[in-house]
């Protein structure tokens, strides 16, 4: 027995000195270090893209990839908002009142492979994405063009109704339904992105589902990189492109993209020196990371809106002062200051201001004004009427605790009990679209910096308002705004359009979005942008700024 | 023996044909579908997917058409990540395969001679400890001992990173994670087994002989102490094997556990489905496995089988 035991702690200790011994010759150079040398950016990105087609995908996470992967006509300035600089098209030009579009080919253009980029490729993408066997599920952002949305709905089937024309293999024509002063940032939406025809077709059939054409092996695109590797669920690997058209300008060799799943897991290798840059950082490491990594921690604007929803059909919600007696009551910067904590601004508005629109100032927390209206809406304390409302949310922790501050803050200043259900995520959406919901929360990711991005949602009959409300006025107004050729005249008509759609609260903005992220030092050009889509052929990693 | 193992795979078979139809129907049942998200899509490109796989169809149609598709060893397409559900399991189960057996391996090597000594010094000092230690082993969660691991070892050690699947360095943690706690079941288990055999009357039989403890212990009481041992080890190991959604998040590991959670929250019924089969084949064949090596341990299991 004693000899057994004797052989059991030799072993152990044969194994810790092995171990030792392997500790010590392995001191290894930080991943962020070597990489840097190697001009390699390491990015934290969440989870596992849903595909690497730029005509199949539909988020962020994929958009992150594909940004580096693909080029559309106009590219986003690294720095600066409205200024948008030559991609796959080297100028363009529009007529008065933006409803024509010409877009001039890069004469150099080529995909990865060395077949030149012309306009045969930009109409085969249109088309492909526009069919209705294709099933695209951002068809609808080219909607813009005319004759679109009748052929992606099946009431044309002749692509030539969709007035798109290619008078030469490097001029491309588009003929709009309306003003569209913002086309070239529309064009920055992958969904607007040029597909490889000979790619495509060579792996498949245009529209044919899961056509193998995006595996690394088979992959072309005409972006500053292209798909080197691609590990599911491990690592996506993009090398520089050397035939891009301005590859002089692109100082990064590769970017591995990684799809960290867990905020907390992401914020320990950014801090073991395994990223340069996270794709977000958890609400509770906010202020640890505030304080430690000062010069890492970044907090930029967001073009997003969280709000909440009140079904207007529910039969104490259709009383409009109720519905603002709700809103009136939560004070949104307590929110931002004890739970968030992420710089976020209390909204006033349902879209972010960015450049000329300011939205209207209808709401602000006033709980005398709550109770006061309150009363009118016939809920009063004196009224014997006894509200039983629930607060549908999601499932997350973090979700929680804000249904639990709103619950707070209604119960303080309104003296109403509201309940609060938590659904995993596809039975909250699923609750939403049926309109199976008192007061829900919700959240809403501009696709483009303009304020109809976040205004023609609440149209009639369309999937994202899950409100059940709707104004034939609100769309009368927002028709005149599209087609209303002066751009000054355009957005003072969308916020009349806002200003009708608030006062009407159907939804009560709770706070506009920012991004708190890390980004290590060595990471040059990477600056604040609204949309978060920051061009990588502009980032650089310079070793010696290291401190 | 070969009757009793075709005779346990076409239970097996059953088994897994069983559990497929449940999941199948109940992933439907649940609200939702694959095609929605917080940013909803056009009807007419729903219904077109919708169709593009089946969903527009009863259950019990899409049940036939999917045994149809299985027979031709086809596990369809994921809904969700545009990518065939074998690719998928193909390039995820590897990472579980060896975070399983490492697991696994920590969990032997540490747990069954753990519970031997255990049972050897009874009551003592050591006996108590280790006890206490897979007490503490089986109560604290993964959720609790991989960042712990991450945080206190990775940032000491060189050789360890915090997260990532790079080089077989980073097997170590995640596989610690997994095996600690398999390792303190195995402890209790298997002290509970020896104890049992060394109260026997042939083990006071051998020390009234003159027999060594270690000859004692080597080959008379671990050959039937260990057997409740192995016959948790077995469906133990398809567990460890079929991945951890918890390791695999904390560790960054590209494994399978993470599609099982996923691809039911976001109704990815082919994925699930795949999954599913996968994890049930595993499981028949880790009990399988398991009961043959229980009958090479006591041979009267042999009789009683046949």
């Amino acid at each position: 027995m004693t000899s057994l035991i004797h052989s059991l702690k030799v072993s152990a200790l044969l194994t810790s000195v092995t171990l030792a011994g392997l500790m010590s010759s392995c001191q290894q150079e930080a991943p962020v270090d070597k990489y840097t040398k190697e001009k390699v950016l390491l990015i934290g990105n969440s989870t596992e893209p849903q595909a690497l087609d730029p005509q199949i995908v539909t988020g962020v996470v994929e958009s992150n990839i594909i940004t580096a992967l693909f080029e559309g006509l106009c590219v986003q300035h690294p720095s600066q908002e409205g200024i948008h600089l030559p991609g796959a098209a080297a100028s363009w030009e529009s007529n008065s009142d933006f409803t024509e579009w010409t877009f001039h080919l890069q004469p150099n253009g080529k995909w990865s492979d060395g077949t030149p980029i012309t306009t045969a490729d930009f109409l085969f993408s249109y088309e492909r994405i526009l069919t209705p066997d294709m099933a695209a599920k951002y068809a609808s952002v080219l909607y813009y063009i005319k004759g679109a949305e009748d052929f992606n709905k099946g009431k044309n089937k002749d692509f030539k109704s969709v007035a798109i024309t290619a008078p030469d293999s490097h001029t491309l024509k588009l003929e709009l339904k309306a003003p569209t002063p913002f086309l070239p940032d529309l064009t920055k939406h992958y969904a607007w992105y040029p597909v490889p025809k000979h790619t495509v077709l060579k792996h498949g059939k245009m529209t044919q589902p899961n056509n193998p054409w995006t595996e690394p092996e088979n992959m072309v695109s005409n972006g500053s990189f292209k798909l080197k590797t691609w590990r599911f669920n491990d690592q996506i690997y993009v090398e520089k492109n050397p035939l891009y058209w301005d590859a002089d300008q692109v100082k990064l060799n590769g970017i591995r993209f990684l799809p960290i799943l867990n905020p907390y897991t992401e914020a320990r290798m950014f801090f073991n020196d395994q990223l340069h840059v996270t794709y977000g950082l958890a609400p509770e490491m906010i202020d640890h990371s505030r304080q430690n990594y000062t010069q890492n921690f970044k907090q930029d604007t967001y073009l997003g809106t969280n709000f909440l929803r009140f079904n207007v059909t529910h039969n104490d919600l259709k009383n409009l002062k109720l519905r603002k007696a709700l809103a009136f009551a939560i004070d949104s910067q307590s929110i931002i200051d004890n739970i968030l904590k992420g710089g976020q601004l209390a909204a006033y508005g349902m879209v972010p201001p960015m450049g000329e629109y300011q939205p209207p100032h209808v709401l602000s927390y006033d709980p005398q004004k709550a109770q006061q209206l309150l009363k009118e809406a016939g809920y009063g304390s004196d009224s014997g009427k006894t509200l039983q409302l629930t607060l549908l949310t999601t499932d997350k922790e973090s979700a929680k605790t804000i249904a639990e501050a709103y619950q707070d803050m209604w119960k303080k200043n309104l003296g109403i009990e509201v309940s609060i259900e938590q659904s995993e995520w596809k039975t909250y959406l699923d609750k939403l679209t049926k309109l199976d919901y008192d007061i829900g929360t919700g959240g809403w990711i501009g696709d483009y910096p303009d304020p109809t991005t976040f205004l023609d949602m609440w149209k009639k009959g369309d999937g994202n308002n899950r409100t059940g409300w709707h104004s034939e006025e609100y769309e009368a107004i927002l028709r005149d705004a599209e087609q209303t050729r002066d751009p000054k005249q355009r957005i003072k008509k969308l916020e009349k359009a806002e200003a009708l759609f608030l006062s009407e609260m159907p939804i009560m903005p709770s706070y506009w979005y920012t991004q708190c992220y890390l980004l290590h030092h060595t990471v040059q050009g990477w600056d604040p942008l609204l949309l978060n889509n920051h061009p990588y052929k502009f980032v650089d990693l310079v070793a010696e700024t290291a401190q | 023996m070969l009757s009793t193992v075709i005779s346990r795979l076409a239970q097996g078979f059953v088994v897994i044909f069983c559990l497929l139809a449940i999941t199948f129907g109940l992933i439907r049942l649940m609200p939702g579908d694959p095609f929605s998200g917080e940013k909803s899509h056009a009807e007419h490109i729903i219904k077109k997917n919708k169709e593009r796989f089946k969903l527009d169809r009863p259950i019990p149609q899409q049940f036939a058409a999917y045994l149809e598709a299985l027979t031709r060893g086809e596990l369809g397409y994921s809904a969700v990540k545009e990518q065939p559900v074998a690719k998928i399991i193909g390039q995820s189960f590897p990472a579980s395969l060896i975070l399983g057996i490492c697991g696994m391996l920590i969990a032997i090597l540490v747990g069954i001679p753990a519970g031997i000594i255990s049972a050897l010094k009874k009551n003592s000092i050591i006996d108590y400890g280790a006890m206490i230690i897979a007490m503490i082993g089986i109560s604290i969660p993964s959720f609790v001992i991989g960042p712990l691991l991450a945080g206190q070892l990775a940032t000491r050690v060189p050789f360890l990173k915090v997260a990532g699947w790079g080089d077989p360095f980073d097997w170590i943690l995640p596989s610690l994670t997994l095996g600690l706690a398999t390792a303190a079941y195995l402890a209790r288990i298997t002290r509970g087994g020896m104890l049992e055999v060394l109260n026997q009357d042939y083990i006071r039989t051998a020390q009234a002989k003159g027999v060594s403890q270690l000859s004692i212990v080597l080959k008379h009481a671990i050959r039937g102490g260990i057997i409740p041992a192995i016959a948790y080890v077995g469906p133990a190991f398809a567990a460890l094997i079929t991945g951890s959604f918890i390791v695999e998040t904390i560790f960054q590991v590209p494994g399978m556990g993470q599609h099982f959670v996923n691809s039911t929250l976001s109704r990815d019924y082919f994925l699930l489905q795949g999954v599913v089969i996968l994890f049930g084949a595993l499981i028949v064949l880790a009990n399988l496995a398991a009961d043959i090596a229980l009958v090479f341990l006591n041979p009267r299991l042999k009789s009683n089988n046949a």
